[in-house]
């Protein structure tokens, strides 16, 4: 019986060896064990304590797990021995409970102290509003006005559809990559304020060391101080619907100067953007444009042939609305659909993105009914 | 408690046996064969739950989406977890409860044998409504078991189905929980006083006042959700008033006290094989039974450590960091409490023993990485990533799971009258903790890396883990065909089994015949 047993575990042992050596052929994986140690004191301070944490549950497990060994090989029935009649010890008793008490102690102290300065968000330098929405991230500098939505890479989006048949080994950044970065300065204290528009969010960079939830009509608070130049990569940590696991979050850190630059950039290009509503557009140039506003806002819930999924999300191919009612064509995509995932996207696109995923949407899958919506109609709909 | 003195003996004409056919099984009301209905339904939900880890686990083989819609993925993440916890674990200890607790205080039967039938005959109803929505149009509960609003008002028809659902199963265990108070605290023999007591009956004692507690809080939670949905209401909306992370307090003050009843009794049954095959009386049992007490006590002020990312006050955060720790000083008393018991025993390696101490060792581990996320500045980094998947599922499947077929073993040859299939048994033990760890192991090491759970895809650095994990699932998942097969051969035939089965066994239950009679215990017995 004995032998058998021990020959299942060596079987069991050899067979699991062979796996995992074919597996290791396919990877193109660094293997990370262990906790990101990141780019912040506090990231750093966190790293510590997790490493403190650790060994103290390896030595207990040492002591406890050593003791049941000793007791398993010398205690056995097989080597004859007569059991022991003791069952209490009162001593034993409080020993086993004062000793952890302290250690917990121990403990307790250096985590509630980094607490109080993960808490401490006055004084920042920058402010950063985030909020969340499914399935994308909006940023907004409070104090530069400058504002985009990062949405999960195009290639990323491309490869990560049902069998797609792209290798995502061969996407750069899979997953772990936007169409565009939050830029931010290193040595600067940013305030990180962060919400959501529909569902519960939660936005985590581990080299950073920040995790917190956004919570529509709520606002949280969090704050980082950046050490190195870098880009950083983290993703949404809080179920938030079908494309939770499609939203990450880059920060690119850069030099003061360098940011600077990037924020004059970006003033400028805002401006040309708004501008660009006031002239006729072509159909050619809506459409263009729309598929791509498409291919990133909508294609998650909508699908790639706008037929949605049935009994979830609701197909655009030869619906009435789609077909004859313009006016709440246009209304449903400006104001979206309360109590469901459909976003008011006015507050996320331009006028001209709108004006092109809405002629899109009702010339594309044979719709064909050659509406054209302008960006000018769009902007004067967002003034009334 | 060696001195127990029975006067059992069981005049035939007065046994009368289960009705014939099918009907037996409906209007029983025997304690028996409601135990074998509630352990035969943990069994099969087991399965269904387990193919739905698997239709995960293959999805995660990959980076890259190959098997299913994520839409489908979030339900079967949603519904496994349901299906774990309310159709296997629970259901599980409630069966142990119908079969053992009579015949370990010496009564003849439950308290309450009629509301015993019904409690076990609305699972099944609850479940269907539950598990009919994968079926419909729009498919199940997607929002995960915690169903956070907004995310879970998003959910289609499949809502009030699952709603009532939730109602059903707690009603269904409400039931339970008052039967088995009842019959603790009415039925136990003459001379059993409380703190003689087997530590199962006391485990479990505790866990049903657990259960009256918090799953009327549930069921109050999910009707808000209701009404939130459909009449208006809002109670977790920001517009309306409300706000989405009160949902998150009330579930999980029902939530952290149904982690510990989803333990407490697996460490009853783990306290009663461990005494049995180390042939030594269970060390400290005074403190097992008190430390059993204050962890649930300290259940009901933990809850929020659940939500440490959610931007409590800072204090909060500090209040419920440092309760959480303390958890760790009862949890260590128990394990210390049982290394004491085998030490210097004779301890014999039979399956029973090997789900046990496999159990310990597990636990254990599942309780360090649980003292790490207790730590509020660090859980920050663990929340919601693949470290508190591999935490949580360590105390429950080579926790929790483990205690349970511990005790199916520990019993089965008192239920069946026959020994079962040693070898196999072994076999299965040793296949399911390779494998249990060849899968829930790795799970440390890419949340630390930085995986979020419940995400159908990942980013390719994650992948050599989880290739691993999804092996260990499959090898798991297979191993428990050998559960059912090794307990259909032990019900069929096989060695007859002594009434006391086990050399070291103590306690009233293996006083009475394998398998005991219909009725037991008339005349009850009388403890010296």
């Amino acid at each position: 019986m004995k032998i058998f047993e021990r020959m299942s575990v060596l079987r069991s042992a050899i067979l699991s060896a062979i796996l995992l050596s074919t597996l290791s052929s396919t990877a193109s994986a660094d293997w990370q064990l262990n906790l990101t140690e990141g780019v912040t004191e506090i990231s750093r301070r966190v790293f510590d304590m997790h490493m403190m944490v650790l060994w103290i549950c390896f030595w207990i497990g040492v002591v406890v797990f050593g003791a049941m060994t000793i007791s398993i090989i010398r205690h056995r029935k097989s080597r004859g021995v007569t059991p022991a009649t003791f069952h209490e010890s009162m001593t034993a008793e409080i020993a086993w409970t004062v000793v952890p008490f302290i250690i917990l102690v121990v403990m307790a102290v250096p985590a509630a102290k980094t607490l109080i300065v993960m808490e401490q968000t006055e004084d920042a330098e920058i402010t950063l509003k985030v909020t969340g929405h499914q399935w994308k991230w909006e940023y907004e500098y409070l104090e530069s006005g400058i504002r985009f939505i990062s949405n999960l890479h195009p290639d990323s989006r491309e490869a990560a559809q049902l069998d797609s048949g792209i290798d995502p080994a061969s996407v750069e950044n899979y997953l772990l990559e936007t169409d565009r970065h939050v830029v931010l300065p290193v040595g600067k204290k940013v305030r990180i304020l962060l919400t959501a528009s529909d569902v519960l969010h939660a936005w985590w960079l581990p080299a950073f060391a920040v995790k917190k939830d956004a919570i529509p009509g709520f606002i949280n608070e969090m704050w980082m101080i950046i050490d190195e130049e870098g880009i950083y990569r983290g993703q949404c940590a809080e179920l938030c619907g079908r494309d939770h696991g499609f939203m990450p979050i880059v920060v690119d850190a850069r030099s003061q100067s360098d940011y600077d630059d990037w924020v004059t950039a970006q003033l400028a290009e805002a401006e040309a953007a708004a501008n660009s509503a006031d002239r006729e557009w072509a159909m050619d140039e809506l459409m263009e444009r729309g598929e791509g506003v498409y291919a990133t806002y909508c294609v998650a819930c909508h699908q790639g042939n706008g037929q949605g999924i049935q009994g979830v999300f609701p197909s655009l191919v030869g619906t009435p609305m789609a077909l004859e009612d313009l006016e709440g064509h246009i209304d449903m995509v400006m104001n979206g659909k309360p109590g469901t995932a459909m976003q008011a996207f006015s507050t996320q696109l331009n006028d001209a993105d709108l004006a092109a995923v809405i002629t899109y949407e009702r010339n594309a899958w044979g719709n064909d009914t050659g509406d054209i919506v302008q960006p000018l109609t769009v902007k004067n709909l967002r003034v009334h | 408690m060696n001195a127990y003195a029975t006067t059992a003996h069981h005049d035939d004409h007065h046994d009368h046996g289960p009705a014939p056919g099918l009907m037996r099984w409906v209007t029983t009301t025997n304690h028996k064969d409601i135990g074998t209905l509630y352990l035969w339904f943990s069994l099969i939900m087991f399965f269904i739950g387990g193919a739905m880890a698997l239709v995960i686990r293959a999805e995660l083989f990959q980076p890259g989406l190959q098997v299913v819609d994520p839409h489908f993925f979030n339900q079967m993440t949603t519904l496994h977890a349901l299906v774990m916890i309310f159709g296997v674990v629970m259901p599980a200890f409630v069966g142990l409860a119908n079969w053992m607790l009579p015949m370990m205080v010496g009564a003849p039967d439950m308290a309450l044998p009629r509301m015993n039938n019904w409690s076990f005959w609305i699972l099944p109803f609850g479940f269907s409504l539950m598990l009919c929505t994968l079926f419909m149009e729009g498919g199940g509960p997607a929002a995960g078991w915690t169903l956070y609003p907004p995310l879970s008002l998003q959910t289609g028809n499949a809502f009030p189905y699952l709603i009532f659902s939730i109602h059903l199963l707690g009603v269904s265990s409400i039931m339970g929980a008052i039967n088995i108070i009842a019959t603790i605290m009415n039925l136990r023999a003459p001379g059993m006083t409380y703190m003689k007591m087997p530590l199962f009956v006391w485990t479990w004692f505790i866990t049903a006042y657990l259960l009256i507690a918090v799953m009327p809080v549930l069921a109050g939670a999910v009707t808000m959700l209701l009404t939130d949905k459909y009449f208006g209401t809002s109670f977790f909306d920001a517009a309306g008033g409300g706000d989405p992370v009160m949902f998150q307090h009330i579930f999980w003050f029902f939530g952290h006290p149904e982690v510990y009843i989803l333990i407490l009794p697996s460490f009853g049954l783990v306290s009663e094989i461990i005494p049995t095959f180390s042939r030594k009386r269970l060390f400290g049992y005074n403190s097992m039974v008190y430390a059993t007490a204050s962890i649930a006590f300290l259940s009901f002020i933990v809850w929020a450590h659940h939500m440490f990312t959610v931007g409590m006050p800072l204090t909060g955060e500090i209040f419920f960091m440092f309760t959480t720790m303390l958890i760790a000083v009862p949890t260590g008393v128990k394990v210390f409490n049982w290394v004491s018991t085998m030490w210097r025993g004779a301890m014999t390696f039979e399956t029973p023993m090997l789900f046990a101490l496999g159990f310990v060792i597990m636990f254990t581990i599942g309780g360090f990485s649980g003292l790490m996320l207790a730590m509020t500045p660090i859980d920050f980094q663990y929340h919601d990533t693949y470290f508190v998947v591999a935490h949580f599922h360590y105390v429950l499947v080579p926790g929790a799971i483990f205690g349970i077929i511990g005790g199916v073993y520990y019993w089965l040859p008192k239920w069946t009258g026959h020994m079962y299939d040693e070898r196999l048994g072994k076999i299965h033990f040793w296949s399911s903790t390779i494998f249990v760890n060849i899968l829930f192991f790795p799970m440390h090491f890419v949340g630390l890396a930085g995986m979020p759970r419940r995400i159908p895809d990942y980013a390719v650095q994650f992948t050599d883990f989880n290739q691993i994990a999804t092996i260990g699932a499959f090898g798991f998942g297979f191993s428990q065909i050998l559960l059912l097969a090794i307990v259909v051969k032990c019900i069929r035939g096989g060695e007859k089994a002594t009434d006391q089965v086990w050399e070291g066994a103590q306690g009233l239950e293996w006083s009475v015949s394998s398998p005991p009679p219909y009725h037991t215990f008339d005349p009850q017995p009388v403890i010296k």
